[in-house]
C-alpha cells in the first residue's frame, strides 16, 4: 500500500523508543519533515531539539553517545552529512561514537525546493568514512529493519531517508542482513545493482527487458558499505553486463563503489545511471527523475547499450 | 611520596611539556604553557576523578576542546598516574598512545577527541545534556582557547548550553590574547568576550588564569539553572620568559639552547 519513507522512519524510531529506552533523538527545527515528530509524541523527553544548528547537533550527539546512550540524529540530508561533515568525521567517524545519521530528504526526490535542497554528494561523503556503516533502504518494511539493524551495531550508522511515498517492494519476511545484499530478481544476461528510489525503476526495466528477450537480474544494494563484494563478483561472473543505478552522483555513490569491486578483478561490461556529476534544480520529483534520467528506460538503455557491444 | 607545593608542580608540568615537545620536535608550547594553572585547578583541586578506573561512571567529564594544548594534559595525568611518566616523552611519535590531539580510545583518562576546534565544547554540551538526562549529578569541564571562539559552533554550543540550563557544564576561556596569526585583535576581534557569553545566558566569572586558588574559587562557587563561564586571564607561554606573550610560540618546538634556557629557567631538574 506504500508509505513514506521518513514516515516509516519516525515509527520505526517510536517502536524501538518503547524497547530500548537508551534511545534519544536530535533534530534540528525539521521533526515535521523528518518524522521524528513521531517519537517525540511518544517519548517527549528523550527528544532533543537542537535549532538551525545541525553542526553543533552532530558533535552534541557523539557526547550522548559517550555517555552510554544512542542518538537517533536528524536533519536533512545536505546539512547533516554535508553542512556537518567535519563534526560527523572527528566527533562521531574517528572515535567510532555509537551515533546513528538518519539523515532525509536525500537526492532529487526533494523536488520543488531544488538544487540546494538536493543531496546528490551524502553517500560519497560518509562512504569515505572509516567504520561508517550505510544503509539505503527502498520502502517502509526495509526501513524499519534498517533502523532495528543500526541500532544493533556498536559505532556510527548513516541512514539516506527519502521524502517520496514508496511501493512496497519487500516483506517483512524479507531478511535484511547488513552487507548483504538480496538479489530481488536473477537472471544472466545483465545485473541490474541499484539501492533505494532506484529499486522499482530497475525491477520496472527488468520486466520491459524480458519483454525483449533479455535476461535481467536486480540486486537491491541496501548496505552501500560494507559492500557485499561477493555478491558483486557473483553476478559479474554470471552475467554480461552489470548497470548500477542510484539517486546520487555517480562519482562516489553505489556505482562507484561497484565499480571498485569490479576493478582489476573483472572485465564484466560496466555502466553507471545516476546524476551525471552535476546538480539537481526545482521540479517535481518523476520529473527530475525523467530529466537525469534516473529511470527505468534509462537503465534499459544502459542494459542493451553494454549488450549490444557485447556481440 | 614527596608533597610539593601546587606551584612548584607547576613549574614541573611545565618543564614536561618543553621536555615532550623538544624530544618530538613538534607541537605547541604557547597555548600548553598558558593552560596549566586552568587544568591544575580542575584536576588536583575540584574534579572528582580516579587514575585507577579512568571510566568511572560517576567521574566529572573534562573536554580540553583547545586540543593542541595537548602537553598539558598529558603531563597531568601522567603525573596523577592515569599512566607512566615515561610514556610523555614518547609524544606524537609512532606506536604512541600520546596522540598530537587527545585521543580517548588510546589515552587513559582523555575523556573526548578534540582538536578540531569548536567540537569539543559542543561535544561537552551534548555531554552535560545526557547527564541531566541521566539524572546524573557530575560536572562537565570544557577548556576552550580564545582564538577557537572565533569558530561559530562555539556559540552554537552556548546557545544550546543556556537553552537546555546545562548548570553542570563549565566553559573555561584559556584568554591569552594570541592566535597563530598575531593577536585576536588584529587576527579577529573579539569583543567583550564576558558580556557576549552573558548576553548568551551563561553566569560569568573573570579570573587570573595563573592564580590556581583563583580559578578553584570561581569552580566552586554555586550556580543553579544556567551555564558557567571563566574568563582566565592568561599569557601564553607563561613561565619562560622568551615565549612568553609571543605569538610565534604557538606551534613551533624548541631548539636544544632554547629547551636548555626555559628548563633552567623553571629551575626544574630533569
Amino acid at each position: 500500500m506504500g508509505q513514506s519513507l521518513r514516515v516509516a522512519y519516525g515509527e520505526a524510531l517510536r517502536d524501538l523508543g518503547a524497547e530500548n529506552d537508551k534511545i534519544v533523538v536530535l533534530d534540528a527545527d525539521l521533526a515535521h519533515a523528518t518524522m521524528t515528530s513521531i517519537f517525540k509524541e511518544a517519548y517527549p523527553d528523550r527528544f532533543y531539539n537542537f535549532g538551525i544548528a545541525e553542526t553543533n547537533m552532530m558533535c552534541a550527539a557523539a557526547g550522548f553517545s559517550h555517555s552510554g546512550l544512542i542518538p537517533f540524529v536528524s536533519t536533512f540530508a545536505l546539512f547533516g552529512a554535508g553542512r556537518a561533515y567535519e563534526q560527523i568525521r572527528n566527533s562521531i567517524s574517528y572515535v567510532n561514537a555509537n551515533v546513528k545519521l538518519c539523515l532525509s530528504h536525500s537526492g532529487l526526490c526533494v523536488g520543488e525546493d531544488g538544487g540546494s535542497h538536493q543531496s546528490i554528494e551524502d553517500i560519497a561523503l560518509m562512504r569515505v568514512l572509516p567504520g561508517m556503516t550505510i544503509f539505503v533502504p527502498c520502502d517502509p518494511a526495509e526501513m524499519k529493519k534498517a533502523v532495528r539493524a543500526a541500532s544493533e551495531i556498536n559505532g556510527p550508522v548513516y541512514i539516506r531517508v527519502a521524502r517520496p511515498i514508496c511501493e512496497d517492494i519487500t516483506t517483512e519476511d524479507t531478511p535484511f542482513i547488513p552487507g548483504k545484499a538480496n538479489i530481488i530478481r536473477d537472471g544472466k544476461d545483465v545485473c541490474i545493482i541499484a539501492a533505494g528510489l532506484m529499486i522499482p525503476e530497475a525491477m520496472q526495466a527488468a520486466r520491459v527487458l524480458e519483454k525483449d528477450g533479455i535476461d535481467a537480474a536486480v540486486v537491491n544494494m541496501h548496505t552501500i558499505k560494507p559492500i557485499d563484494s561477493e555478491c558483486v563478483l557473483q553476478m559479474a561472473a554470471k552475467c554480461k553486463a552489470i548497470v548500477t543505478a542510484e539517486e546520487h552522483s555517480i562519482i562516489g555513490g553505489l556505482g562507484s563503489a561497484v565499480a571498485e569491486i569490479l576493478a582489476g578483478k573483472s572485465d564484466v561490461k560496466f555502466s553507471r545511471v545516476g546524476v551525471n556529476d552535476m546538480f539537481g534544480k526545482s521540479g517535481k520529483p518523476q520529473d527530475l527523475f525523467n530529466a537525469y534520467g534516473l529511470n527505468a528506460e534509462n537503465i534499459i538503455n544502459h542494459c542493451k547499450s553494454l549488450l549490444s557491444k557485447e556481440i | 611520596m614527596n608533597t610539593i607545593s601546587l606551584e612548584e608542580k607547576a613549574k614541573q608540568i611545565r618543564a614536561d611539556i618543553l621536555k615532550m615537545l623538544y624530544t618530538c620536535q613538534s607541537g605547541h608550547p604557547g597555548g600548553s604553557l598558558s593552560c596549566v594553572e586552568m587544568l591544575m585547578a580542575i584536576y588536583y583541586k575540584t574534579a572528582n576523578i580516579d587514575p585507577k578506573n579512568p571510566k568511572m561512571e560517576t567521574r566529572d567529564r573534562i573536554v580540553l576542546s583547545k586540543g593542541h594544548a595537548s602537553p598539558t594534559l598529558y603531563a597531568i595525568l601522567a603525573d596523577l598516574g592515569f599512566f607512566p611518566r615515561e610514556d610523555l616523552w614518547h609524544l606524537r611519535q609512532i606506536d604512541s598512545h600520546l596522540q598530537g590531539h587527545p585521543d580517548m580510545n588510546k589515552t587513559p583518562g582523555v575523556d573526548v577527541n578534540t582538536g578540531s576546534l569548536g567540537q569539543g565544547i559542543s561535544v561537552a554540551v551534548g555531554m552535560a545534556l545526557a547527564a541531566k538526562h541521566k539524572k546524573e549529578d557530575y560536572q562537565i569541564y570544557a577548556i576552550v582557547g580564545d582564538g577557537e571562539i572565533q569558530e561559530g559552533l562555539v556559540w552554537e554550543a552556548a546557545m544550546a548550553a543556556a537553552h537546555y540550563k546545562l548548570d553542570n557544564l563549565i566553559v573555561m576561556l584559556d584568554h591569552n590574547g594570541l592566535q597563530i596569526d598575531g593577536s585576536n585583535d588584529e587576527v579577529m576581534s573579539l569583543g567583550d568576550i564576558c558580556e557576549k557569553y552573558k548576553a548568551f545566558g551563561f553566569e560569568c566569572y573573570k579570573v587570573d588564569g595563573h592564580d590556581i586558588d583563583a580559578i578553584t574559587y570561581a569552580i566552586k562557587a554555586p550556580i543553579s539553572g544556567k551555564p558557567k563561564f571563566i574568563c582566565c586571564e592568561t599569557h601564553k607561554g607563561h613561565g619562560v620568559s622568551f615565549m612568553s606573550d609571543q605569538f610565534g610560540w604557538h606551534g613551533k618546538a624548541p631548539s636544544k639552547e632554547e629547551y636548555e634556557r626555559a628548563v633552567a629557567e623553571l629551575g626544574v631538574e630533569l
